[in-house]
């Protein structure tokens, strides 16, 4: 018999509900409402009083509508045909929703019940098995897609069957397994699992060291981030951060590409339906859309399924880890999220945090990131989440509590820069303040060195260190005068140009300079790094700039360039000629 | 507001502040309206059997005895075709002295259309202001500000963008307007003869502050009609979206909400986002086009309210006036249009996007110049030639008073290169250069 209750109290969408039995903390509750039925979460509990945050809108809610309690946590639906959908935040299918506006208390199932998946088992009857133990698979847009015991499954099980190979609905009986008093349970393809608690089904998750390609230089050669990573990108409005996200949830080297838009624009969400269709996965040849799964739930939908959206689609990410898939999940922004979480807490009347945020703003964050990760399975294979999230700091201070909380948490900083982006720098990372602790592991330089060279780090580290030194120069010339300093100092600022112009700075919206494969930038580097550690003669600091901007010019060109085609050689060759004017 | 059979009437009220009142009441419903001493509210809060009402007028001259008629329904709007060319209140009653609207009662502040029956923006809005049309073009189904200060002249730019845009209809919903702002606005829209096609809900600076809340979603109700039961093409121009905000938090203030940054509700982004993300572009074929105004408080876009309106919006317009020249010029730096990447060189002549970036580029170079000159370095001849140049964009392309269409715009750009540069000068693309360059 399931918890029922009375609505006592509205203020906005936190609601009170008196109720005639046991509740559990973010246990849901259906609130009744005419005919519909509006879909709520327990935030706290005050003797038999529960106060729920309802996820749609509360107009016309009264004190005496019936409240069911239904048991469970806020629950995803885990199976095939997870991939291509558009969910929001609750995993409603919004495609499967009628209507131009969305209508609350309508829910649906996320997946569908009549598709035939072909299905091969894996497990011999017999098999000791545990959660997450593979079953079987089914071919999901080209993925394989692992058939597992239920997460929710403790202790271990011996396998009784498992069907043949053959065509099956994701409602079939695909196996039968017992468990240790000899009782017989009948799986399907489906299981569901609560958004907001982890799944842990591996057996290990070690330092993550494998860099994940991204085809972005100033990612992938200045601040790597690595297969089950975590990165943040924060940035004032129009510093470029929606097109860098969508730059590298479209080239990244992952197997599934899980998108929450969590209080976003709608028209940007709208650009990835239209896009991701249309547009080819650079590894696979194949349509995007088919790795990816977009979580929409954008500024104006309602506030408490925005911060669920982000747990929706970090369990989903989970759930193709557990098959040994790379995945990469985007969250823009986690600002909106924090957000969220503030206009809860505010309407619950705790006590504020900084700039209002709740106390524990810095722990769920922490938390949320530790979700991400690379792991190793029980089988031995492996699996991982590599997490970037975007902030959206209030006035573009970065001294502001999400900034700062996330900052803490993540492992890879991509700064955007106001003034980088007000001089067209794109992206507009800032090279000196960004840091990708990953480089420091010596996990991730053994293999770096074995996939791209012995000293790549060095060499790195190396670039950044005349980025600085330029950076430095540049504001002596400022305060003494071109002519006030020696012309080396010119030298030493229009080497840390070259980086910047050919390294750093990349055309999202060339169809060959947007996506630049890790041998190529390896390339690159080597030649702007040789350009660097060369003396150069001049008379006086007027030829400098003439002189590296012509450098720069040839560079460009070649960034422009089909890799070593006939085209690059020419550029090669020019630069070539240049550089042998003046050096030394 | 006439009181019917089954209404319930009470009159005891237990608590008052400036602008809610609280009483004993049941079965009533959130967000429902109804009536104090005959003055329009709203419920904002239950709490078991006490019921808080927002009262929109203020709370002045309420007594503990005032009669209190609960509605039964949430804020509406008559929606018809009646609504065209008239004035309404903030309650969507007439102000023009005309009769009342007969059509479908709609509740105001509805729900968001689902993401996926959105159509991608793709048509161009033409303004004949060069300065938005070349360097910030905007789409229909797009949501832009003017970020300006209250000195300058937003509301005559506005009126004039509204004019010249082919929309069906036009929506003005003024918040907090002076009322010459409020004359203004009729009279350029009835000498133009356009008024037949204007639906204005208006709250002037002599109504009640708290009253404005509503302005935005009646606005926005009215244009859902005209663009999705009749497919039209509607221009919603909101001003000014700060004196709104500033609403918003007086009202949480007096709930005894905590404040967020500089004061303003913790719930501002969610309820800008609101009103903001009604712009759209149907399949169809109606769009709803929200152009709105912020008005900053001495430049500064870091204040809460322009911020999370950055955030919302696609895009913002600067006015600036130029001092060169003596004309408010539209910002090319601070300025931006997100979607101007959908319509440019597509919807427009190939050479635009071009044009717009070495323009922008060169005018950024004798910024540059006129920094040296201030400083008292000697300026090279391409750095005298910058700021010439700088002065004839100024004034024939960027100025407000400017009104020809994008292939004039583009040549005109053509013409200043060509009398201030070299063809190298001006990089770009060869091929554009060989063909535009006479």
């Amino acid at each position: 018999m399931s918890t029922k209750g009375i609505v006592k109290g509205i203020i906005s969408n936190l609601v009170t509900v008196e109720v005639d039995g046991p509740v559990s903390q973010n246990e849901i509750a259906y609130i009744h409402l005419d005919s519909a039925r509006l879909m709520a979460e327990v935030l706290k509990v005050i003797d038999n009083k529960a106060f729920v945050q309802v996820f749609e809108s509360t107009r016309g809610l009264q004190v005496g509508n019936e409240v069911e309690f239904n048991g469970h946590m806020l629950e995803v639906t885990l199976g095939p045909g997870l991939l291509s959908r558009n969910y929001d935040g609750l995993q409603n299918d919004l495609d499967k929703l009628t209507g131009i506006f969305l209508q609350r208390g309508e829910y649906n199932f996320p997946l569908d019940k009549e598709k035939l998946w072909k299905f091969t088992p894996i497990a011999q009857p017999g098999d000791k098995v545990v959660a997450g133990s593979w079953l079987g698979e089914v071919d999901e847009n080209f993925q394989p897609h692992k058939i597992m015991v239920p997460f929710a499954f403790e202790g271990s099980f011996t396998v009784k069957s498992v069907v043949p190979e053959g065509e099956y609905t994701i409602m079939d009986k695909v196996a039968v397994v017992t468990d240790a008093d000899g009782k017989e349970i009948e799986l399907n393809m489906i299981q569901r699992w609560p958004v907001k608690k982890a799944i842990t089904v591996h057996a290990e998750k070690p330092r993550p060291f494998k860099l994940l390609e991204t085809g972005v230089r100033t990612i992938d050669t200045a601040n790597p981030i690595v297969e089950g990573g975590t990165g943040f990108i924060p940035g004032p409005f129009g510093t470029g951060k929606t097109v860098l996200q969508h730059a590298i949830s479209k080239q990244a080297e992952a197997d599934i590409v899980i998108i929450a838009a969590c209080g976003e624009r709608a028209n940007e969400v709208v650009e990835i339906f239209v896009e991701f269709p249309e547009l080819d996965d650079p590894h696979t040849g194949r349509k995007l859309m088919e790795r990816t799964i977009i979580i929409a739930n954008t500024s104006n939908m309602p506030v408490a399924s925005r911060e669920a959206s982000v747990y929706t689609a970090m369990t989903i990410s989970e759930y193709y880890r557990a098959m040994g898939l790379r995945v990469l999940m985007m969250a823009d922004s986690t600002s909106r999220w924090a957000q969220a979480l503030r206009e809860m807490s505010n309407r619950m009347e705790e006590l504020p945090g900084q700039d209002a945020f709740p106390m524990d703003l810095s722990a769920i964050i922490a938390n949320f990131y530790s979700r991400a990760g690379y792991v190793y399975l029980n089988n031995g294979k492996t699996g991982s989440i590599t997490f970037i999230g975007t902030v959206s700091p209030a006035g573009g201070n970065l001294k502001e509590p999400v900034t700062e909380s996330t900052k803490k948490a993540a492992r890879c900083f991509y700064a955007l820069d106001q003034t980088r982006a007000d001089r067209k720098r794109y992206p507009a990372v800032n090279p000196i303040d960004s840091y990708s602790k990953y480089i420091e592991y010596p996990e991730f330089e053994e293999y770096i060195s074995e996939r791209i060279s012995t000293g790549w780090t060095a060499k790195v580290n190396d670039m950044k260190t005349i980025l600085q030194r330029g950076k430095e120069v540049q504001e002596q010339i400022n305060i003494l005068g071109d002519d006030g300093v020696p012309v080396d100092y010119h030298i030493t600022f229009w080497k840390s140009e070259v980086i910047d112009f050919v390294i750093l700075q990349q055309d999202a919206f060339d169809k060959i300079d947007s996506v630049c494969p890790m041998e190529r930038q390896k390339y690159m580097l080597d030649l702007v790094m040789d350009i660097c550690e060369s003396d150069f003669e001049f008379n006086g600091f007027m030829q400098v700039m003439d002189y590296f901007k012509g450098v720069i010019n040839v560079c460009k060109q070649m960034n422009y360039s089909e890799f070593e085609s006939d085209q690059f050689k020419k550029y090669e060759n020019e630069l070539k000629e240049i550089l042998a004017e003046r050096k030394k | 507001m006439a009181t019917k059979a089954f209404q319930k009437i009470y009159t005891k009220i237990t608590r008052i502040t400036k602008a809610t009142c609280s009483l004993h009441a049941s079965g009533v419903g959130n967000e429902e309206l109804a009536t104090v001493n005959g003055k329009l509210a709203q419920v904002v809060k239950i709490d078991g059997e006490e019921v808080t009402l927002q009262v929109f007028q203020g709370t002045e001259g309420i007594p503990t005895d005032a009669e209190v008629v609960f509605l039964g329904k949430a804020p509406s709007l008559k929606v018809g075709d009646q609504l065209a060319g008239r004035f309404f209140n903030s309650f969507g009653d007439p102000i023009d002295g005309g009769p009342d609207v007969e059509g479908e009662e709609r509740e105001i502040g509805g729900p968001s259309v689902n993401p996926v029956r959105r159509k991608q923006p793709s048509e161009l809005i033409a303004t004949g202001i060069a300065g938005i049309d070349l360097n910030n073009t905007l789409v229909s189904g797009q949501k832009i500000p003017f970020f300006a200060d209250p000195d300058q002249p937003f509301n005559e730019v506005m009126a004039n963008v509204a004019l010249r845009a082919k929309a069906d209809k036009i929506v003005l919903g003024g918040m907090g307007l002076t009322n010459d702002d409020y004359l203004y606005f009729k009279n350029v829209f009835s000498n133009a003869g356009v008024l037949d096609r204007i639906v204005s809900f208006v709250n002037t600076t002599e109504n009640p502050p708290v009253e404005r809340l509503l302005i935005p979603d009646m606005s926005l109700t009215a244009a859902e009609y005209f663009a999705i039961d009749k497919n039209e093409d509607v221009l919603v121009l909101l001003t000014d979206m700060t004196s709104y905000a500033d609403a918003l938090a007086i009202v949480s203030n007096r709930m005894d909400q905590i404040p967020s940054k500089d004061s303003m509700p913790g719930s501002l982004y969610s309820d800008l986002a609101k009103i903001y993300e009604k712009a759209v572009q149907f399949p169809a074929g109606g769009s709803i086009t929200i152009i709105a105004v912020t008005t900053l408080s001495g430049g500064d876009i870091t204040h809460a309210i322009p911020d999370n309106t950055g955030y919302i919006t696609e895009g913002q317009l600067f006015l600036r006036r130029d001092s060169d020249v003596g004309k408010v010029i539209v910002d090319p730096f601070r300025s931006l249009s997100r979607l101007k990447q959908l319509v440019i060189g597509s919807k427009t002549r190939e050479d635009h996007p071009q044009v717009m970036n070495a323009a922008v580029r060169l005018f950024a170079d004798a910024a540059n110049a006129k920094t040296k000159l201030e400083n008292g370095f000697d300026l090279t001849d391409y750095d005298e030639r910058t700021l010439s140049f700088a002065k004839d964009y100024s004034e024939q392309l960027l100025a407000i008073d400017v009104n020809i269409d994008t292939t004039q715009m583009l040549d005109v750009a053509w013409d200043l290169f060509q009398t201030h540069f070299k063809k190298t000068e001006v990089s770009i693309k060869q091929n554009l250069v060989d063909k535009y360059w006479k």
